[in-house]
């Protein structure tokens, strides 16, 4: 096994491994048991896995661990907030309570911070082209665009 | 029992535990308690307890299955006992300790579940008050927050009943007197979902979060081709990674390793020969195939008057159009996750099954155990419209923790699901009608083609028992698709007719509006191919032939919600590339339930055949309403998804197997495709609630084809509407 840090949620962490290609998302849920980064696909189709890494949306499912430096910030959903102090884009959600089964939401969340820290004031095309390549199954799009909106009028 | 949570605790400070304690804990508790626990649907203390700190316990045998209802079932709850949501804890679908209430399916939790929720509510309710009376010495009492007041003084539920049982009979054929829906307080208001914030913050367990101490990792190797054999296994491969074992059962194949990636890297590298076969039918010739399936039985759902008798009339002038339905997938977001653990004789399964008594049932057969050495406990999965692959999953981690003799979890892949959940059967829908020379309709004929239901129960086969030879009943549930074949309208001579194949290409199971969809596609859209030959608007022929007054003034109301304008289909001022047109349908579900009517606003693209739908109207009437906000995110979901399934959803195979395994074969509705949708909500206190989950997605694909028809003159009968399809309909007309 070998050992490799990562600064994950702010936090320096230490994660022991077999195998370098493993994806980030597995040494984020069964390594360091976050359970904001979900498994959909395992394909980069779907977004279900969306983490940070310095500030962009990236697919961790498809990102192997030995392409993720220690310097590199990864913050995952659980880092964004909490629900007793959420992240302006995650209280968005809670009072447009867009949200069915929620499995995609940690993708839409993540993928959205990343895309109104760049664009502060999207319009609605801009939004759901943002989110073009996020799969939702349980049709909760309208409401994952207001409230994406939401967040970007109080931001 | 999360055994990482240290490791959690400081990574993220302790705040977000508290949500993933409080759904373990239980679980642990109920081994305690589970000797006295009743289950029965005639005890109050089956649905409820209340404890010593006057907490609520709700025992709940209906699931969450992604839609908030368990927001909606605790509304009913706190609302009938008087006590704040927040002191609410429910419980679901877990066979030691929920009562069997059914299947969560057919837009029946809050319906039948609810109400069964209500009733032992109110009974509960009733005896606390009549102990309080004694206490205080007088009956007029009132409740408030679980406390009990009367003659200045007090006493709360906690102090009546707190840890003790009710021991109180309930009688479905005596019901107790409930609150009156004028006094309602908590239910009728939107009130926010208490998994959200959970949710969004990453501190919600799900099942695929869920761990067992000391569980192993399992990967199923499923065969390349449905019914293939099993010849020869390479494990060379596998020696490289540390811990990896092959189980193999007959033609079951699986890796179990102590990690999950060396589960996914051992399945990958494991080499399995298997004999060829080519089962399925040629896809290009899919409807042929129906066409010539046996016809198992016939079930006769609509017989009014002489339909031959009135086409051959002199003068009648008959209209016929077939219409087919595409085989679908549920598609659930995150692939299907178990875990199974047996230990001292008992299996333990932990799945997101909808049917977790059901499940009991099937596993408890394919391991020759009695149901009560096997408990199954349902944890929330992605959302799931139906029977997917959760009773799946569930068969192969129980299979492999047997093997292996310690608890087993597994997590499908994407092409797993996609390739080996159970599938929505392919429809086929043969109509005709006859109108006299006025335009009036004089016969109404319809042929659905329809796998058949074997008689011993809705139990769709394991996948993991089929391939291990081990026992099961080889049923086809395809659901209730009968449904909604019926029609809804007044015509003088009508004659509808289920035929019910033999056999289905796939495992057939229901996916979200099973039958109903299909089957009100073609009735939808074929009264609006007769309202287009009567030249009159679609919504004015509809009225024509309904007597149903909630039917009229729904439709009153979604005439004046899309601000419709009174006219026959097509419409006329066509020209330029993009045509815009507008299309309605109607549904009462299953005749007898919700109402749904719906306008689609579409437009179409003559030269590429790509359709859009920006906005879909909608009018919804299921009675009484419990959480407003709840039941319009339920309508969204039904319109977006069946939107989804209608122009672009296929499921594509071989001769072999599904070769849609991924996202890119089995393309979904993307955000730029997404409608707004507005909707009207017919609140109805003094009625029943009816079900939501599914009705207003009946009506979805036939108002995007009569919208489709409005814009282009052109009729689409067969989903998905894909742009090939659309501009060979144009080149034909
Ligand atoms: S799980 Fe990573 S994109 Fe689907
Ligand atoms: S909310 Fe269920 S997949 Fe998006």
């Amino acid at each position: 096994m070998a050992k490799k840090s990562l600064t994950v949620n702010g936090k320096r962490v230490s994660v022991s491994y077999d195998d370098p290609q493993m994806p980030l998302l597995y040494v984020l849920r069964d390594n360091l048991d976050l359970h904001g980064p979900r498994f959909g696909c395992g394909l980069g189709q779907c977004g279900a896995c969306t983490v940070h890494i310095d500030g962009a949306a990236v697919r961790s499912c498809v990102t192997p661990l030995s392409a993720v430096s220690s310097k590199q910030k990864v913050v995952t959903l659980e880092g964004l907030g909490t629900a007793q102090k959420p992240h302006p884009v995650q209280k968005a959600f809670i009072d447009e309570q867009a949200v069915q089964c929620g499995y995609c939401i940690n993708g839409m969340i993540m993928q959205s911070a990343a895309f109104l820290a760049k664009n502060k004031k999207p319009s609605e095309a801009e939004i759901k082209a943002a989110l073009a390549n996020n799969l939702c199954r349980c049709g909760t799009h309208a409401r994952i665009v207001r409230a994406v909106k939401r967040a970007s009028a109080q931001a | 029992m999360n055994i990482q949570i240290s490791r959690r605790q400081a990574l993220l400070g302790s705040g977000a535990l508290v949500v993933s304690f409080s759904l373990v804990r239980p679980l642990g508790d109920a081994l305690a308690q589970s000797q006295a626990k009743p289950l029965a649907l005639t005890e109050v203390d089956s649905f409820l307890a209340i404890d010593k700190a006057g907490k609520v316990t709700v025992y709940s045998g209906k699931v969450d299955l992604g839609t908030g209802v368990t927001t909606a079932l605790r509304q009913i709850v706190a609302e009938e006992l008087d006590v704040p949501m927040a002191r609410i804890e429910l419980i679901q679908g877990d066979t030691l300790l929920t009562p069997d209430q059914g299947n969560t399916w057919g837009s029946l939790t809050i319906q039948l579940g609810g109400m069964q929720l209500r009733q032992a509510s109110a009974a509960a309710r009733q005896a606390l008050l009549a102990e309080a009376a004694k206490k205080l010495g007088t009956d007029q009492l009132t409740v408030a927050d679980g406390v009990i007041s009367g003659g200045g003084k007090k006493v709360s539920y906690a102090e009546l009943i707190g840890g003790k049982s009710f021991s109180i009979k309930l009688d479905p054929k005596q019901p107790v007197k409930e609150k009156a829906p004028k006094d309602y307080k908590i239910v009728g208001k939107s009130q926010p979902r208490v998994d959200i914030p959970g949710k969004v913050t990453g501190s919600f367990v799900y099942m695929q979060d869920f761990k067992v101490p000391g569980m192993l990792h399992g990967r199923v190797v499923r065969p390349p081709a449905i019914g293939a054999k099993l010849e020869s296994v390479d494990d060379a491969a596998l020696k490289k990674i540390p811990g990896v074992k092959v189980v193999r059962e007959g033609n079951f194949l699986a890796v179990v390793a102590s990690s999950e990636w060396d589960a996914i890297r051992g399945a990958n590298a494991l080499k399995a020969t298997w004999s060829k076969s080519e089962t399925l039918p040629d896809q290009a010739k899919l409807w042929e195939h129906v066409r010539a399936t046996k016809v198992a039985k016939e079930d006769v759902t609509g017989n009014t008057g002489n339909t031959a008798e009135a086409m051959a009339k002199d003068g009648a002038k008959t209209i016929k159009a077939t219409y087919d339905f595409a085989i679908h997938m549920h598609g659930s977001i995150g692939p299907s996750c178990a875990i199974a653990e047996f230990k001292d004789g008992m299996l333990t399964s932990w799945s997101a099954s909808q049917a977790t008594h059901n499940l009991r049932k099937q596993l408890a057969q394919m391991f020759s155990l009695p149901p009560e050495k096997v408990r199954c406990i349902y944890f929330e999965g992605a959302g799931c419209y139906g029977r997917n692959g959760h009773e799946d999953a569930a068969a192969d981690a129980a299979l492999l923790a047997k093997a292996v003799g310690k608890p087993v979890r597994v997590q499908w892949s994407r092409a797993d699901e996609h390739g080996w959940e159970p599938k929505g059967p392919p429809t086929l829908m043969d109509m005709r009608a006859s109108m006299d020379a006025q335009g009036n309709v004089t016969a109404w004929e319809g042929d659905f083609f329809m796998p058949q239901q074997t008689p011993a129960g809705f139990l769709v086969p394991l996948v993991a028992a089929s391939l291990a030879g081990m026992p099961y009943a080889d049923h086809i549930a395809p659901g209730n698709v009968f449904q909604n074949s019926a029609i809804q309208y007044k015509f003088p001579n009508i004659k509808t007719v289920c035929k019910r194949l033999e056999t289905t290409p796939f495992r057939p199971s229901w996916i979200r509006t099973p039958g109903r969809m299909q089957n009100t596609y073609a009735n939808e859209c074929f009264v609006d191919e007769l309202a287009a030959a009567a030249n009159m608007d679609p919504i004015e022929f509809r009225r024509k032939y309904l007597d149903d007054k909630r039917g009229l003034e729904l439709l009153d109301r979604l005439a004046a919600l899309a601000k419709w304008e009174k006219r026959p289909s097509p419409q006329k001022a066509a020209s330029g590339n993009v045509v815009k047109g507008r299309g309605v349908s109607y549904v009462k579900y299953e005749l007898v339930r919700t109402y749904v009517g719906v306008v689609a606003e579409v437009e179409v693209d003559r030269t590429t055949g790509v359709i859009l739908v920006p906005k879909f109207y909608v009018a919804h009437d299921c009675g009484q309403i419990v959480n407003p906000d709840g039941l319009k995110n339920q309508i969204d979901g039904n319109v977006i998804q069946t939107v989804s399934r209608t122009l672009y959803e296929e499921v594509k195979f071989d001769r072999s197997r599904v070769t849609s395994l991924d996202w890119e074969g089995y393309p979904i509705l993307k955000f730029p495709q997404a409608p707004d949708v507005v909707i009207d909500l017919i609140d109805r206190p003094n009625e029943k609630p009816w079900g939501a989950g599914e009705p207003a997605a009946a009506v979805i694909p036939s108002a995007i084809s009569n919208a489709v028809f409005d814009a282009t003159g052109v009729r689409l009968r067969s989903v998905p509407y894909t742009p090939a399809k659309v501009k060979a309909a144009m080149q034909s007309t």
